[in-house]
């Protein structure tokens, strides 16, 4: 099987990250009979993973790349291509602050400006509690309610920076109030018996 | 005057999206229609339509669905969510609001072209909006318009929520096409076509979700009906975006043909610019398409504006056709922004060149350097040390970018470079301007901060470099 490789160089343990978990794994399984190749899962698979761990580790791309028969190389040149995966481990929430044209011309900048400010972080960097991480987008496609920014799935709009303060602060402001659909999560930790 | 609204006619109507208020206006009527017709019937039927893609290149749906080998086994078919082009959101404005009516379409289109999978490939920063998908997709299966024997004709088709994670070029169809089958979305090379060999090696379609959304009215309404609306080329209803510093940004659904200044200055539409600004700029069809001036053009030699002779360029008609006249690529999107009389010119096209920069998948040369270099020299501009020379430079890297001059796989780059030649040559007195009012050392003395090695150590010979580099500045 030309796809599992051999580890020729062994990476220290910390470096390496959480692994999948079976319930995680099987997860990505019932994206199978989706596509006709295995591949094809990568784009839900990363998601799921993301979703359990926090972030790519190096281990979850093993894992991906065992479950879906492709080489591990493969796994981190797709997941490195894409903005939304993030490497290395990532706060509570991730605070997505859109910075196109139109939310520049209506103030996305000092919103941005303000956010950092009040943080005390730049983008892709994480508070020191672990609880808020900050990333920039080109286009949210919320242009009519510019200048917007995403709080993990939760959208924010027309916030001017004295608003901030209160979004912040609200610790619901993750929350989504529509039914949410589980599709794209990672499953629910059975509670380990002891 | 107000247009009586098609497709976003349940746009504010309580509980649109649940699939009994669109059934309950009519909904499903035209997918039934179309089962009960034969598969080649549709297509000649969107054919003789001529509907158009609403995705940006504008090419005809139908002709597209005919391009697939008739003696196929498996055709899938793509629908691009992937709406990523500032200032677009029609795309999000119809899924939040009426899903039903893009499932609709999707089961129309894969009926047609025989599909028996069909992808709704969404970016995932469309957070709520694939909740609100997923829940759709659930109550259609559970309806039966998904699924094994739909309708009791014996027709069967999945459909299948993807999502992506933030790339701009998974919008271009083949890059769609990549990223669906695991890869990373770097467009393909053309020919094969997609319709002959697209995902997973199978013909496959990729069409918009605005272009889908039409099909249930065209089957419902009519041919007749549908040809009373638009321009002579440009058929159908459209929905336009309307965003930036106006009183009333949204989006507005409206025959083709209507031009710029009603849609900023409409009663219907944007209702006028905030605080009574004057129009600098408008982007009619998402940035890449161009920029227009929005300000009136001096034509004698003295730069003074004769309001009676001189004019500005928001009479463009936004069809498929008029923006051509102006000097734009094409419609592109029909998603204007507006840059107010305040804004910086300089900022603008490094927010439009910055854009470009971080979403070129790097895979032409050509691409991936020229947006770099013009996102650099645009902020070199824009830092108060740009030299006219810059502006040349701009000029010369556009014309040589993109697949017009055959140098590149997908249309990014021509998407990347026509903006910026565009802002260049239209208000490059402007930047001449902004130029001349600069320090004037000061593009020397930038030199000098970035590269310190070419002034300051003595052991790379630095003297000739700095002269050389300074009489280059001069000039």
């Amino acid at each position: 099987m030309s796809w599992q490789t051999i580890d020729r160089k062994t990476v220290a343990e910390d470096k390496l990250g959480p692994a999948l978990s079976e319930a995680v794994k099987a997860k990505i399984r019932t994206f199978f009979d989706r596509f006709p190749t295995k591949r094809a899962a990568m784009l839900p698979a990363l998601h799921i993973a993301q979703d359990a761990i926090g972030y790519v580790s190096l281990q979850a791309m093993h894992g991906i790349a065992e479950l879906l028969e492709v080489s591990p190389a493969a796994v981190m040149d797709v997941a490195t291509f894409y903005t939304h995966f993030w490497m290395h481990p990532k706060g509570e929430k991730v605070i997505v602050v859109c910075r196109s044209l139109t939310c520049e011309l209506m103030g996305g900048k000092t919103l941005l400006e303000h956010i950092k400010e009040k943080l005390g972080i730049g983008e892709h960097e994480t508070t020191p509690d672990g609880k808020y991480s900050l990333m920039t987008e080109e286009c949210l496609a919320q242009c009519d309610h510019g200048p917007c920014m995403l709080i993990n799935e939760k959208l924010h709009k027309c916030v001017r920076p004295e608003d901030l303060g209160r979004i912040l602060a609200d610790p619901d402001n993750d929350k989504l109030d529509i039914p949410r659909s589980d599709l794209f999560d990672a499953p629910l930790e059975k509670p380990e018996e002891s | 005057m107000a247009y009586e609204r098609y497709l976003m006619k349940n746009v504010g109507v309580p509980n649109s999206r649940s699939i009994e208020t669109y059934r309950g206006g009519g909904g499903y009527a035209g997918a039934a229609k179309a089962l009960k017709m034969k598969p080649d019937e549709i297509v000649e039927l969107v054919k003789k339509a001529n509907l158009r893609g609403r995705g940006g290149a504008g090419f005809p749906a139908g002709v597209k669905w005919s391009f697939l080998p008739p003696d196929r086994e498996i055709t899938y078919l793509c629908v691009n969510a992937d709406e990523s082009e500032p200032p677009t959101f029609s795309n999000r404005v119809l899924m939040e609001n009426d899903p039903h009516m893009l499932l609709e379409g999707i089961l129309i289109a894969g009926y047609a072209t025989r599909t028996t999978v069909a992808y709704l490939y969404m970016r995932c920063e469309f957070t709520e909006l694939f909740h609100i998908m997923q829940k759709a997709v659930d109550e259609a299966y559970a309806a039966g318009y998904f699924g094994k024997d739909i309708l009791g004709t014996g027709y069967a088709l999945d459909c299948y929520i993807h999502r992506g994670a933030g790339a701009y070029v998974c919008g271009e169809e083949t890059g769609l096409i990549e990223s669906l089958e695991g890869k990373r979305g770097w467009p393909r090379i053309k020919p094969p076509f997609p319709a002959v060999e697209g995902a997973f090696r199978k013909p496959t379609v990729v069409n918009n979700v605005e272009t889908l959304a039409c099909l249930p009215h065209i089957l419902t309404r009519g041919l007749d009906w549908w040809l009373s609306l638009g321009t002579e080329d440009s058929k159908g209803p459209h929905m336009y975006c309307v965003s930036g510093p106006v009183n009333r940004p949204g989006c507005y659904e409206a025959p083709l043909g209507l031009s710029c200044r009603e849609l900023i200055y409409g009663e219907d539409f944007g209702a006028g610019m905030r605080d009574g600004k004057k129009v600098k700029a408008v982007f009619p069809g998402g940035l890449s398409m161009g920029v227009l001036r929005g300000d009136m053009f001096p034509k004698n030699p003295t730069d003074e504006v004769d309001p009676n002779a001189d004019y500005d360029e928001l009479d463009c008609k936004l069809d498929f056709d008029d923006p051509r006249r102006y000097g734009l690529m094409g419609l592109g999107t029909a998603a204007l922004v507006v840059v107010p009389e305040d804004a910086d010119i300089r900022a603008v096209t490094v927010n439009v060149a910055r854009f470009f920069a971080l979403e070129s998948c790097g895979q032409c040369t050509q691409c991936r350097e020229g947006t770099t270099w013009m996102y650099k020299v645009a902020e070199r501009i824009r830092d108060g040390a740009g030299r006219s020379f810059d502006l040349d430079v701009l000029a010369e890297v556009t014309q040589n970018m993109g697949m017009m001059p055959g140098l590149s796989i997908c249309g990014l780059s021509d998407g990347a470079a026509w903006p910026i030649g565009m802002l260049v040559q239209k208000f490059r007195g402007e930047f001449e301007r902004h130029i001349g009012a600069q320090a004037p050392d000061a593009a020397a003395q930038r030199i000098r901060e970035i590269n310190p090695a070419a002034y300051e150590l003595p052991i790379l010979g630095a003297r000739p470099m700095a002269a050389e580099a300074a009489a280059t500045v001069e000039k």
